[in-house]
């Protein structure tokens, strides 16, 4: 097999991981959906806070992108 | 029309405008630096010409330059406690210029012909930052704690048995936080840049087809304004959540 092959097939290997990042990402929402269905006054107080849960999931999504990258132009 | 070459990553090129030359080492003033003058720049104008009138009943540009004031103080408040008032400059400083650098990497001077660019997309700009940040939290931990600082690294509640095992991993995942730091800030930068490219190229491919990947482009747009504001917000709470653990141990 020639490294461009390996290359590729290695960077699509890299991006499975993002169906974990799917899974948390729906998590996330998931449990502030709920949170503000059970008390809508908490919105506001909850917000940042999911803000901050997706941001730091989308930076291992982030992470796997890179890897994929790194295989592929490295 | 010339041979078209596509290459999504050549937008992060570095390229020097002003040659300087300190005693062999290369302080060049390059479009790097021209838009870190620019977000800056940007950052004066925004909050001088904001508080310039100290109404009582604010207008629209000071009621702007006051709430990203209340966004960091309440956010240091909240989350460093009465003792992050002192930290409070740097974090703004953080906060706005990584917000206005993101920003203006989405400005679209292609239009004028010219290159715009996204200062940090580049992982020596935001791992200075992120070192920054970290050596500064600990250096303000050890400082406040003296030797009492490294009981940090021994979760509380733990039984004497899994300290040996704990004690490095919670080292590690310390170590990790500059690294994370960066790499999500830049992670998210280029991802972005790279995408918007990538699109861009598929418009000029498929011709008169070319509207589909426009209005991803749109779509991606937006998710990037977003993505920019939400890097420079995560960047800043995570800072203040780095103070409050050297400061509070816990």
């Amino acid at each position: 097999m020639d490294v461009e092959a390996a290359k590729l097939i290695g960077a699509g290997l890299a991006v499975i991981g993002l169906g974990g990042v799917g899974i948390g990402i729906g998590n996330i929402f998931a449990s502030f959906v709920t949170a503000v269905a059970r008390n809508p006054a908490a919105q506001a107080k909850v917000f940042p806070f999911t803000m901050l849960g997706f941001a730091l999931v989308e930076a291992v999504a982030l992470y796997a992108l890179l890897i994929a990258f790194l295989v592929l132009f490295g | 029309m010339a041979e078209k070459t596509f290459d999504p990553l050549s937008q992060f090129e570095v390229h020097v405008l002003v040659p300087i030359n300190l005693g062999g080492f290369d302080a060049s003033f390059t479009n790097s630096s021209l838009f870190m003058v620019l977000a800056i720049a940007s950052i004066t104008l925004f909050l001088v010409g904001g508080t310039r009138k100290r109404a009582m009943v604010p207008g629209r540009w000071q009621s702007m330059a006051e709430l990203s004031y209340e966004l960091v103080a309440n956010m240091v408040r909240d989350n460093v406690g009465s003792e992050g008032r002192r930290y409070f400059p740097f974090i703004f400083t953080l906060f706005m210029f990584i917000l206005f650098c993101n920003a203006l990497g989405l400005l679209p001077f292609g239009i004028v012909g010219l290159h715009g660019f996204t200062v940090t997309s580049h992982i020596i700009v935001t791992f200075a930052m992120a070192l920054v940040v970290f050596i500064g939290v600990t250096i303000v931990g050890i400082a406040k704690h003296k030797l009492h600082f490294f009981s940090f690294f021994v979760p509380k509640g733990v039984p004497m048995a899994m300290v040996p095992l704990l004690v490095p991993i919670e080292v590690l995942s310390y170590l990790a936080r500059p690294v994370t730091l960066a790499l999500r800030l830049f992670a998210n930068m280029m991802a972005g840049h790279t995408m918007l490219e990538v699109f861009a190229t598929f418009v000029v491919l498929l011709g008169v087809f070319g509207f589909a990947p426009f209005l991803m482009i749109v779509a991606l747009m937006a998710l990037e304004v977003v993505v920019a504001v939400l890097q420079a917000y995560v960047f800043a709470i995570l800072t203040c959540l780095y103070l409050n653990d050297a400061l509070h141990l816990h």
